[in-house]
Order: C-alpha cells, then sequence, then structure tokens
C-alpha cells in the first residue's frame, strides 16, 4: 500500500501525499502551484486551453499524450511525467513549436495558446505522423482558438512538429525512462481513509474487493465524463477509485475471432484495432472527442456509466459487441444492447463493473457502414448516429444489423427495419422501401438542442438509404461531403 | 494554403510601420507567461465571489428568497443581495435598466439575484446552489415573433427613408419578397468574464476588469458603491479575446467584485464558470428580417423596403447602436433608389444582447445578399453580375442615410480583382458541371462584397487620449486609452510610436491601459482601436519629439531640418547622439518629456434625431468567394475554398491585418454555418457550453484558403499612416460562404429562392432541402 502519488515534473520527482478524490490537475497546477500558464477556458475538456501533456513509457520510451487538465483527476497523474507550458523552455530558450507559433503569428489574444503549445508538444514527439494538414487538423481538434481562424497555427505546426524531436526531453529521455521505471510499482494506492479517499488498486481483485466494500464509490478511468460531474455538477464524490493501474485491464487484443478491448483501453489505443475492422469505425474513432479526450477517455467508461455522449454504442452495437462484467462474486457477458435499459439506467449491479468488450471481426459476407452527423465535424455530438451491418448472400440481405444514436433515450436497435430488410434485394432498392418505413415506427425521437425530432427522423432514413446506395453500388459518385472513407476494406465479397 | 504577404514591401523609407513584426506579447503568450486577471498574484485573504440565480425562473416576481443555506455554507463570509447596494443598482452603459442584482423581478432565465462571497471559489459555487428563490411566474416573450406580437420594444422604432418605395415599389417590373431569420452568436471568448477589485484608502477601489472599456468599468463601479468616479481605478493589461462580449457586459461582474470588496475590505475576484458565463451575457442579435425588393426586369434594384427584427432581450444594453449599423449596412454595397429601411428593437425575456463584432452590420449585409441571390435566381443571371450591377457607382453613390460612398471605384476594383484571382467564371461552369453530374451533393459559389462604415455612429465616443514619457534614458514609457484583446491594438501603436522616435520597438513599454493614465475614453470598440489611439499616441510622440527639436535647436544653432530622428539616435547636423542624450541634457535644460496626446476623428456629423449628417469617417472594403459542397440527404456540408481579398489602406503590421482578416472571416463562417443558439420553449438557453454550442475548429478552415491584401492607394482619408480599420468588417467575407450554400441549395430547383436561414446547419440545409424539392413537386 502507498498512501502518496509520485510523478516526474520539470525533472523533478513530486510525492504528495494529500490528493483528494475529485482534485484536478488544473487546480492543483494553478491553486497549488501557483503556476498560471495552464489555463482553465470551459472546465469540462472542450476547449483545450488547460491541455497538459503527459508522459509515460511505452515499451520503454516516453511517450507524451495531451489531456485536459481542468477534468483530469490529480490522482490520475501519478506515475507519470507531467510537463505543462512552463517546463518547455530551456535555459529560457523557446522551444521549437514556441518557436514556431510566434514565427507565424499563432497567437492574438494568447488566452488559448498554452493549450495548443502542449498538444503540439504531443505532436512534436509523436513518431510516424504524416506531415499534413490533415493530420495536424485530426491533433488540433481539441483547442479552440477564437481568434486566429488557425491557419497560422497550423503551419507552425507543420513548421515545427514533423522532424525528429531534438529538444530537452528528447535529451533526456533516457534519464526520463529511468526516472519513471523507478516509479513504476504495482503497489495499490490509497490516500485518505474510508469515508473520503482517493483509490488506485493495481489489480482486478484489489479493485473487486474495494469496489465491495465500497459499492457507493465512484468508478474512474478517463475522467472524461466524471470530471464534468465535478466542475459542472459540483458533486461530492467522497471516494474515487482510479482503474488506470490495473495490471491488464488495458488490453487491446487482436484474434481472427475478433478485438476485445479492456476497460481502461483509451480510444486511443483501440483506433489502430478498430480502423482495422472497418473504415468507417476508423473514421467514427477519430471523431469521439477529441486527441486529449481519446488520450484518457475509455470506451469501457462511456458504456458503464451509460453515457448520453455516446457515438461509439451504436456502431458496437450493430456489429454484434459483447460486454463483459465482473463482481467479487464472478463475471458475466451480455450483448452490449442489452446493457442500456433506459436513459441513465443501465444493467449493472451494485459493486459490479465493465471488464472489457468483445467486438467480432466482420465475416466474408458482411458489410459495415456507419455515419455520424454533427453540426461541426470535429469533437461533437452526434444529432443522429446511424450503424448498420449486413450480412449479404448472393446479393439477398439475410441478416441485418442496425443501431441508432440519438433516435431514443438510449442507443437503440432499429428491430422493424432489421426485420423488413431481411430478404431484400442489396442492388434493387425498390426492395428498401419497407426498411426505411419501419423505422418511422421503430422510434419516436425528441428534439433538443442538437436536433429536432423530424431531422432526426428524415436523417436516420437517409443515412440506412446512404448505406444501401453505398453497398449495393447504385450511387453512380461519391456520396459522402465529410468523413470520406480512406479505404473501402470491408465491401461484402 | 499558401504563406501569405511574402510579396508585400510596405515599408519604405518607414522603420517601424508597415513591417509584420510580431504581437508585442507573442513570447509570453507561447511561454505561458502573459499575465491574464486570473493569473495575477492575488493579495492575502483575497475572496472569491459567484453570483447566484433562479435556475428555473424564467420571467416573474420574487416573492422569496431563502438565502439562508447559503449563508450556513462552509466557506461563506458573506452573501449580496440589493440591499447591500449603497449606490445605484445599475450597470447599464446608458439607459438604466441593468440591475447589477435583480430585487422583485426575474427578466430572463439567468438573471442574477445574490452572490456569493467565500474563502474559495469552489466553496461559493457549491454555496450558491443552496439558494432557495421563489417566483411568481408570467408568461415569457421569448421570439422576435412572441415581441412583435406582443409589441414589446427597449427602445422606440427608428427608419431611414429615400424617395418613395410606396411608388417605386408598384413602378418596378418585378417585386420579390421574403423573409429570413438569422441567428445570433455567442462571443466564446476563450477568457471567460473576471474581475478583482482591491480596496483602497478613503473609500477608493482598484478594479482590475477584463473589459473593453475601462472607463465604463470606473463609472459603473463609482455608481454602483456611491462613490465619485475619482475614487475608482479601472485597470486591463489584455483580454483573452473579447469580441465586443466586454463592451459593456464586463460591468457586471466588475461592479459585484467590487460591491463584495466593500462590504468585506478584503480584495475580491469573480471569474464567471463559463456555462454561467453563456447563460448570463448577452449575444450577437438574432433577427427576423422581412424584405421586399423592386427591379427594373434586368436585375438594376429600383426600390426596397426591410424591416428589420431584433431581439434585444431583457434590456436597452448596446441595442441601439447595434441596430443602427444592421440599418446603415442594409445597403451592402448597393445603391437604392427609393428605400425604406425600418428596424424594431424587440424586448425579449432573454439576456440581453449586445455588441459583438460587425456590432449588428453582419445581418444588415447579410439581408441585403439575400435580395440580390433572390433577384438572380428569379432573372436566371449570375448572381455577381446582378450585384456589379446594382453597385454604388459615380452617378449613384449615395447610400441610403445620405452619406456618398466616395471610394467606389476601389470596391469594384476589389471586387473585380477576386473575380479574377477566383477563378470565378470558370469555377462557376465547373460547379454548374458538378451539379449535373451528382445526384446526392451540390456544390454552390458565391462573391460578396463588403463595405464597412468606420466611426462609433455615437459621436462623442470617436476620440481618444495617450499618455507618453520619454525618461531620460531614452526609453519610453506608452500609454493609451484602447484595451489588448489580441487584435495587437498595443503592438501597432507602440510602431507608430518607435517610428515617430526613431527607435526600435524594445524601447518603447507597452503598459496597461489605466483610467487614472488617460481618463474619460471611448471602449475599444467599432473597428476603432488603431485609428483613435495610434492617432492620439503619435501626437504625444510628436509633441515631445517638437520639444526636443525645439531645444536642440537653440542649443545647437540648427533649424529642424537639420535635425533626424532614426535608427535610436538623434542627428544634429554631422553630430550623433543617442536619444538618452538627447534626454538628459532636455530634462537638465527643464523641457517637459511627458505628454498625453488627444485625438478626435474629423468630419464626422451624423445626427441621429434628424437623420443627416455623415456617421462614418470612412469605409473599409473586401471581397470574398467561397465554394461549398452539400450532401442532400444528412444536410452536411463542407467549405471546399475561399478566396479573399481585403483592404486595410496601407497596412500598419500586415501580418496583424493578416491575422484579423483570417480570424474575422473564420468567427463570422461559424456564426453562419455551426453555432447556433437554442433556447427551449420555457426560455432556458440550451446551448450554454461548447459542448453544445460549436465555434469553428481547424478542421473547419477552408482546406484551400487564399487570403490576400487589397494594394491599394491607401485611405484617402488622413488616418495614422492612411492605414484602414481592420477589427470588424472581415466578419462579413463569410456572407460568401452563406451565399455559396443557399447557391448549391437553389440548384435543386432553378428558378426557386430557398429559404435557407441562418445558421446554414445541417438541419437548416435539409429544411431548405425539402422546400425546395416540396416546390418542385406541386410544380
Amino acid at each position: 500500500m502507498r498512501e502518496t502519488i509520485r510523478f516526474l515534473k520539470g525533472g523533478e520527482i513530486v510525492e504528495l501525499d494529500d490528493v483528494g478524490p475529485t482534485d484536478t490537475v488544473l487546480d492543483y497546477l494553478r491553486l497549488r502551484r501557483r503556476e498560471t500558464g495552464t489555463k482553465e477556458g470551459c472546465g469540462e475538456g472542450d476547449c483545450g486551453a488547460c491541455t497538459v501533456a503527459l508522459g509515460r513509457l511505452v515499451d520503454g520510451k516516453p511517450v507524451y499524450q495531451p489531456v485536459n487538465s481542468c477534468i483530469q483527476l490529480l490522482g490520475m497523474i501519478d506515475g507519470a511525467e507531467l510537463v505543462t507550458v512552463e517546463d518547455l523552455t530551456a535555459d529560457d530558450k523557446l522551444h521549437p513549436v514556441q518557436a514556431a507559433m510566434v514565427a507565424c503569428h499563432g497567437s492574438q489574444c494568447g488566452f488559448c495558446t498554452p493549450g495548443f503549445i502542449m498538444t503540439l508538444f504531443t505532436l512534436y514527439h509523436s513518431e510516424g505522423q504524416q506531415k499534413s494538414r490533415k493530420t495536424v487538423n485530426e491533433w488540433l481538434a481539441g483547442n479552440l482558438c477564437r481568434c486566429t481562424g488557425y491557419r497560422p497555427i497550423v503551419e507552425a505546426a507543420l513548421d515545427a512538429c514533423f522532424d525528429a524531436a531534438d529538444d530537452a526531453f528528447s535529451w533526456r529521455a533516457n534519464e526520463t525512462r529511468e526516472r519513471l521505471q523507478a516509479l513504476a510499482d504495482s503497489r495499490d494506492v490509497f490516500i485518505g481513509d474510508s469515508e473520503r479517499f482517493f483509490a488506485s488498486p493495481s489489480t482486478l481483485d484489489g479493485l473487486a474487493s474495494l469496489y465491495a466494500q465500497h459499492p457507493d464509490a465512484t468508478l474512474v478511468a478517463g475522467a472524461t465524463d466524471v470530471g464534468l460531474w465535478i466542475t459542472k455538477q459540483l458533486r461530492d464524490l467522497s471516494r474515487t477509485i482510479w482503474l488506470g493501474r490495473i495490471e491488464g485491464l488495458d488490453r487491446v487484443e487482436n484474434s481472427p475471432s475478433g478485438v476485445l478491448i479492456g476497460a481502461t483501453a483509451t480510444y486511443q489505443a483501440s483506433e489502430e484495432a478498430m480502423t482495422d475492422l472497418s473504415a468507417d469505425l476508423g473514421e467514427l474513432w477519430k471523431r469521439i472527442g477529441s486527441k486529449q479526450v481519446r488520450a484518457s477517455g475509455t470506451v469501457g467508461g462511456n458504456i458503464a456509466n451509460g453515457s448520453p455522449i455516446g457515438d461509439t454504442p451504436p456502431a458496437l452495437i450493430a456489429l454484434g459487441t459483447t460486454l463483459e462484467l465482473q463482481t467479487i462474486d464472478g463475471s458475466r457477458a451480455l450483448p452490449l444492447e442489452e446493457f442500456f435499459i433506459d436513459y441513465g439506467k443501465q444493467d449493472r449491479k451494485p459493486g459490479e463493473f465493465v471488464t472489457g468488450l468483445f467486438v467480432p471481426r466482420l465475416s466474408g459476407n458482411q458489410t459495415f457502414r456507419c455515419y455520424k452527423i454533427t453540426k461541426r465535424f470535429d469533437q461533437d455530438i452526434s444529432s443522429v448516429m446511424g450503424a448498420f451491418r449486413f450480412t449479404l448472400e448472393n446479393g439477398v440481405i439475410r441478416e441485418a444489423r442496425i443501431a441508432y444514436g440519438g433516435m431514443a433515450g438510449i442507443p437503440k436497435r432499429a428491430a422493424g427495419a432489421e426485420a423488413a430488410l431481411t430478404g431484400a434485394l442489396v442492388d434493387d432498392p425498390s426492395t428498401w422501401g419497407e426498411g426505411m418505413q419501419a423505422l418511422l415506427t421503430d422510434f419516436t425521437p425528441l428534439s433538443d438542442m442538437r436536433a429536432s425530432a423530424e431531422y432526426r427522423m428524415e436523417t436516420a432514413r437517409a443515412l440506412l438509404a446512404k448505406a444501401l446506395m453505398e453497398i449495393s453500388g447504385t450511387a453512380p459518385e461519391d456520396i459522402r461531403v465529410l468523413a470520406q472513407r480512406e479505404a473501402d476494406n470491408d465491401r461484402a465479397a | 494554403m499558401t504563406a501569405p504577404l511574402e510579396h508585400l514591401d510596405l515599408t519604405g523609407p518607414l522603420k517601424q510601420v508597415r513591417k509584420s513584426l510580431p504581437h508585442d506579447s507573442a513570447e509570453k503568450h507561447v511561454r505561458g507567461t502573459a499575465e491574464y486577471i486570473d493569473d495575477m498574484v492575488e493579495p492575502v485573504g483575497t475572496l472569491h465571489v459567484v453570483p447566484g440565480w433562479a435556475k428555473d425562473a424564467v420571467r416573474g416576481s420574487v416573492h422569496a428568497i431563502d438565502l439562508e443555506d447559503v449563508r450556513s455554507a462552509p466557506g461563506v463570509v458573506e452573501v449580496l443581495t440589493a440591499a447591500d447596494i449603497r449606490g445605484i443598482n445599475d450597470c447599464s452603459s446608458a439607459f438604466g435598466d441593468d440591475p447589477v442584482l435583480a430585487e422583485k423581478e426575474i427578466l430572463f432565465n439567468g438573471q442574477v439575484v445574490f452572490a456569493v462571497v467565500a474563502e474559495t471559489r469552489e466553496a461559493a459555487r457549491k454555496a450558491a446552489l443552496n439558494a432557495k428563490i421563489e417566483i411568481t411566474p408570467s408568461t415569457p416573450i421569448l421570439t422576435p415573433d412572441d415581441a412583435v406580437d406582443a409589441d414589446t420594444t427597449v427602445m422606440p422604432d427608428y427608419q431611414f427613408r429615400r424617395g418613395s418605395p410606396e411608388t417605386g415599389m408598384p413602378a418596378s417590373e418585378a417585386v420579390l419578397s421574403g423573409t429570413m431569420y438569422i441567428g445570433g452568436q455567442e462571443h466564446f471568448y476563450l477568457e471567460g468574464q473576471v474581475a478583482m477589485a482591491l480596496p483602497q484608502e478613503d473609500g477608493g477601489m482598484l478594479v482590475y476588469s477584463s473589459t473593453q472599456h475601462p472607463t465604463e468599468i470606473q463609472h459603473t463601479v463609482a455608481k454602483v458603491l456611491g462613490v465619485p468616479d475619482a475614487a475608482v481605478t479601472a485597470e486591463v493589461r489584455r483580454m483573452g479575446g473579447g469580441f465586443g462580449g466586454k463592451e459593456s457586459q464586463a460591468n457586471q461582474w466588475a461592479a459585484l467584485a467590487a460591491l463584495a470588496a466593500q462590504k468585506t475590505g478584503r480584495a475580491c475576484k469573480l471569474r464567471l464558470d463559463r456555462d454561467d458565463d453563456m447563460i448570463m451575457t448577452g449575444k450577437r442579435h438574432d433577427f427576423k428580417v422581412e424584405w421586399k425588393v423592386g427591379h427594373d426586369g434586368s436585375g438594376k434594384i429600383r426600390a426596397v423596403d426591410i424591416q428589420f427584427l431584433a431581439r434585444c432581450g431583457y434590456s436597452a444594453d448596446l441595442s441601439l447602436g447595434v441596430n443602427d449599423r444592421t440599418m446603415f449596412h442594409a445597403d451592402s454595397s448597393y445603391f437604392y433608389p427609393d428605400a425604406l429601411i425600418r428596424s424594431r428593437r424587440l424586448r425579449t425575456d432573454t439576456c440581453s444582447n449586445t455588441a459583438f463584432r460587425g456590432f449588428g452590420g453582419p445581418q444588415g449585409m447579410l439581408a441585403a445578399e439575400r435580395m440580390i441571390d433572390a433577384i438572380a435566381i428569379k432573372t436566371g443571371r449570375d448572381p455577381l453580375e446582378i450585384r456589379k450591377l446594382n453597385f454604388y457607382d459615380a452617378e449613384h453613390n449615395l447610400t441610403p442615410y445620405g452619406m456618398p460612398v466616395e471610394e467606389h471605384e476601389v470596391m469594384l476594383d476589389l471586387v473585380e480583382k477576386i473575380e479574377e484571382s477566383s477563378d470565378y467564371w470558370n469555377r462557376r461552369e465547373e460547379v454548374a458541371r458538378f451539379n449535373s453530374e451528382n445526384a446526392v451533393l451540390k456544390k454552390g459559389l458565391a462573391l460578396t462584397p463588403v463595405k464597412f462604415g468606420i466611426s462609433f455612429t455615437l459621436k462623442q465616443l470617436n476620440q481618444a487620449g495617450a499618455l507618453v514619457h520619454l525618461y531620460t534614458d531614452g526609453s519610453v514609457h506608452l500609454n493609451h486609452g484602447g484595451t489588448e484583446m489580441g487584435q495587437g491594438l498595443n503592438q501597432k501603436v507602440a510602431q507608430v510610436v518607435a517610428e515617430e522616435f526613431g527607435v526600435t520597438l524594445d524601447k518603447v513599454r507597452i503598459t496597461a491601459t489605466n483610467t487614472s493614465k488617460v481618463p474619460n475614453t471611448a471602449p475599444t470598440a467599432a473597428s476603432s482601436g488603431t485609428d483613435l489611439n495610434a492617432m492620439a499616441a503619435r501626437k504625444a510622440a510628436r509633441e515631445i519629439k517638437d520639444r526636443l527639436i525645439a531645444y536642440i535647436g537653440e542649443q545647437y544653432q540648427c533649424g529642424p531640418e537639420a535635425i533626424h530622428f532614426g535608427d535610436n539616435k538623434v542627428l544634429v547636423g554631422e553630430q550623433a547622439f543617442s536619444l538618452a542624450e538627447i534626454a538628459k541634457q532636455a530634462f537638465v535644460a527643464r523641457i517637459q518629456l511627458s505628454h498625453a496626446g488627444y485625438y478626435a476623428t474629423p468630419g464626422i456629423t451624423w445626427d441621429r434625431e434628424s437623420v443627416t449628417g455623415r456617421p462614418f469617417f470612412y469605409f473599409a472594403f473586401g471581397g470574398a468567394c467561397a465554394e461549398v459542397t452539400i450532401d442532400t440527404m444528412t444536410g452536411e456540408m463542407s467549405v471546399d475554398r475561399v478566396d479573399i481579398l481585403h483592404d486595410v489602406g496601407h497596412s500598419l503590421n500586415p501580418a496583424i491585418d493578416l491575422g484579423q482578416i483570417e480570424g474575422g472571416f473564420v468567427q463570422g463562417m461559424g456564426w453562419l454555418t455551426t453555432e447556433e443558439l437554442v433556447w427551449d420553449d420555457k426560455g432556458r438557453l440550451r446551448t450554454h457550453a461548447p459542448s453544445t454550442y460549436k465555434i469553428p475548429t481547424a478542421s473547419d478552415v477552408p482546406e484551400d484558403f487564399r487570403v490576400d491584401l487589397y494594394e491599394g492607394e491607401g485611405n484617402p482619408q488622413a488616418t495614422v499612416y492612411r492605414s484602414k480599420a481592420v477589427g470588424e468588417p472581415p466578419v462579413m467575407l463569410a456572407n460568401s460562404v452563406f451565399c455559396a450554400i443557399n447557391d448549391a441549395v437553389a440548384s435543386l430547383n432553378p428558378g426557386e429562392v430557398p429559404s435557407l436561414d441562418a445558421p446554414a446547419t445541417p438541419e437548416a440545409i435539409m429544411k431548405a432541402v425539402q422546400d425546395m424539392r416540396r416546390r418542385k413537386a406541386t410544380q
């Protein structure tokens, strides 16, 4: 048992024994360390002004990820190197990304700038990135700038971020590795008392028993949702259990039958495997939150909390995903769609936690499409999300699995449309009509700030039509204005 | 993307101005050392203030306020209500209708009723949740339509009239009419509203406020505290963005911080939570526009009748000026022989809408472009032809409010240049070909002009002061009444002062805007910051320099022509001195080395009462050509290419001007595409965080984005180095994007005018697409 957290900052090991269950990294930096370079713009992980970099060892090398410090719990940086804008200058000289931002006139009001600098710092240290505006845009999707119109920032990124890293961090990478290795231990962390604590067990059994003792504790994986309970709902979470140090829970395992995503695997960590399953799934993954959100947020957490902000469940449901849960007494698995009972209500018992999900691979006669409709392309939550898996046999739809988000209080399958399309001819649009019609009775969507009920219904139908048009090849031309598929690797044979 | 401006060499013999120097704070921005108010070291014992409000109340009378559980919450030191105000309970700019703390009536969802003062911000936020406020609700008036029905306004209607549209309209060959809704816009400055107040001796107050208008902060705080203006000092070094949202609406937060400081005797800071900020503060006005235009059959406008119905919110705020500016820009760049331009300033039970970059102008211009597009669609001619056909020219150069457009040739030349550089006509053919070959995706193209009047239309605001000191080591202290919100004002003014003294920028010290250094200032707004403050600073510097020249002339027995300031030196005939040496000598000779410069814009004579005179010193021009693709199944849209040419006169700093143009365009594009404010039917704003309100990200910027500065003769008016204002005009370059989307929708049913409203979200685009299809089906 360890009653402290430890991390690296500015070349020094920091050890803290006063870490509250809801303390955030941003408050630690600004209020306790009085390092005010890191800014709060929104307090909910959507603007990126508070971006800091966290370095952790991946295959023995320090790898830096951008995270939103406003919704990152302080305890979650245990074992990492915390890098903030104050740490970048060496001998008072600007870091290459800082110098490029000045040279390109990349700041105006300057308030968002430290956040951009930190995201660019992580891009600077990220190897094997293709030098393109698209790459930069992807990295910057979680950093809002209201002044510049982004062009000079993108230019600075292109100038500075695509050569081999040559800065104080790369020079002392070996030393950093040694220090991070020295920090890595397999002790459970527990700070506080049974009334109020931050805990970070290191094994699944440790978690099961701690959670059984405190079934009202809040489990935290990436905190991209829980963070907002703290900063926006001002909920007093007196006991938080961070899952990030549990051995093996973050695994992403590819097998011939599918992909197993451990409960604490981040979106980022599972992106490659998802892209491999389907080009559309890869595109969808890239549009979940932002780089910062994907570096912290987990698919498991998103599902476990039944977050209404979930654009992956419809796709995962259409693909036939199963969810795996565990308690101190044992484990069980169920089809993902059965986990979502009603708005805000999931099939999760006291003391039970998600351990992972299994996404089956498409078989040779299956094809998959998914579409995310948003007001803004990047870092937005869908008004309608449609996902479609068709099993084809000689041009006949043998099975249709269709799931939507935004059409009900939970991600939900379109049972009527699935039935109506079974037996339809994929190349004959006249046989699609009943399926299209069935959507009208499958769902009764609501109007809210994202879209009206009418638009949702019209668009749900349009997406089904679009999927069928694309799969059948009945559309003579490209019919996507956004999210172009980079590769068509799942066209059914 | 191309690296812009490399071909421009504007400096000539000038050493400091017209150079693309970085923003003065650029290095501090990237290091995180540029200090914003929340970063300042707090005095010991600083308390934190959080405003409290009735979450469910929209409109109604308060019948019970129970704050006991707020007072007893941990860390709470004080809870303020209207009863604690010793002065006047008002933080409005002019009209006296903005209570700092609501008393008997709640006027909108989000109105502040009390304020918690606590040891920490977290404690204050949590305590504020414990309030129990009961109101007797009344049916709220939410939309412009509601307000028209209820006939509620915040101020009287107003109109411009020229000739007789009543006779001109029936005399037209063709008359078109329509209705358009134009949405508002949240400022989303990255730094939210914040103020810190420090009690001073004798009842004085020092207030740091993130404000575009320190003088108004000073006046408001004095008024609320019940102390003289001279007892209050307001200061701001920089804002993390303003965009108009901190022109009048920083007042309330400064007043609350000061009130808490007065009551507790301790330093007090108030920094709004982002959601509170978005719920409580006003936005760009949204409009319903009813338009009618008559033309001669070929597309030349004969008569125009437009009615602007603006949602102003619960109070007047700056709605007078905003809506007047809508009317001033209802002509865009077009001559209306007979015109009636009417404006209603509607009172609704929503947050009080306020200044936002463009200040009403963008909405006026967008309505004009809708009329032009309608004429083009109905006559079957290209919209660009109709635009040029109706441009102001030598014969027809009078606006509906009587001011001549003197630079109509610049306007036409600029548009013709971009018509060529964007390859408009070939691309028009390519777009038509694409649309004939694609059933689902449709492209649209539009080239729209910008003409924006520069000056505050409230004449008294067109003045500025600056304070310049030359110290005996040759360093220069620069202060002026303008505020820095990212636009590079301080850098431009410093360049002008450095040029005057012949020194490099490192010799000029930029200092925080402070009401005790330069008093009685105008807000930094109306794009006029540089025009006004750089002139005032130049006059101050020039006065000091003239004194030095007079001294040198006497001391060294030479004429002024033999004295030259440059390269950090003062040349006197063959002799070279450092500026420090000259300053020391002058000091010994008892020459005053400090001067307060003052500037008032000449030539503006607008009289609102009689609707006569000249409101603007000059116009700034621009043009943009946008190409978009829409998905007619889902309404998704991408902006594929944008070409911009913009007139900044002779630029004081091309890099900074380019930043304003690109940033303004992208902000305008957000307003017209992704940024949608949604209130529910109860009057609660549902889009009060960046999770639901979507400003553009990097990937929304057009893949192909070509921006250039117009190279002309410079400003014909005697502005500072013949430059032109650049803050607001570029916002309206984004009208091209909206018109291009409209063009794409129009391709679905040639001859029919789409009913596209702004913002053109996927849903708004689909609504217009489906309307076109319905009309086609019934044809």
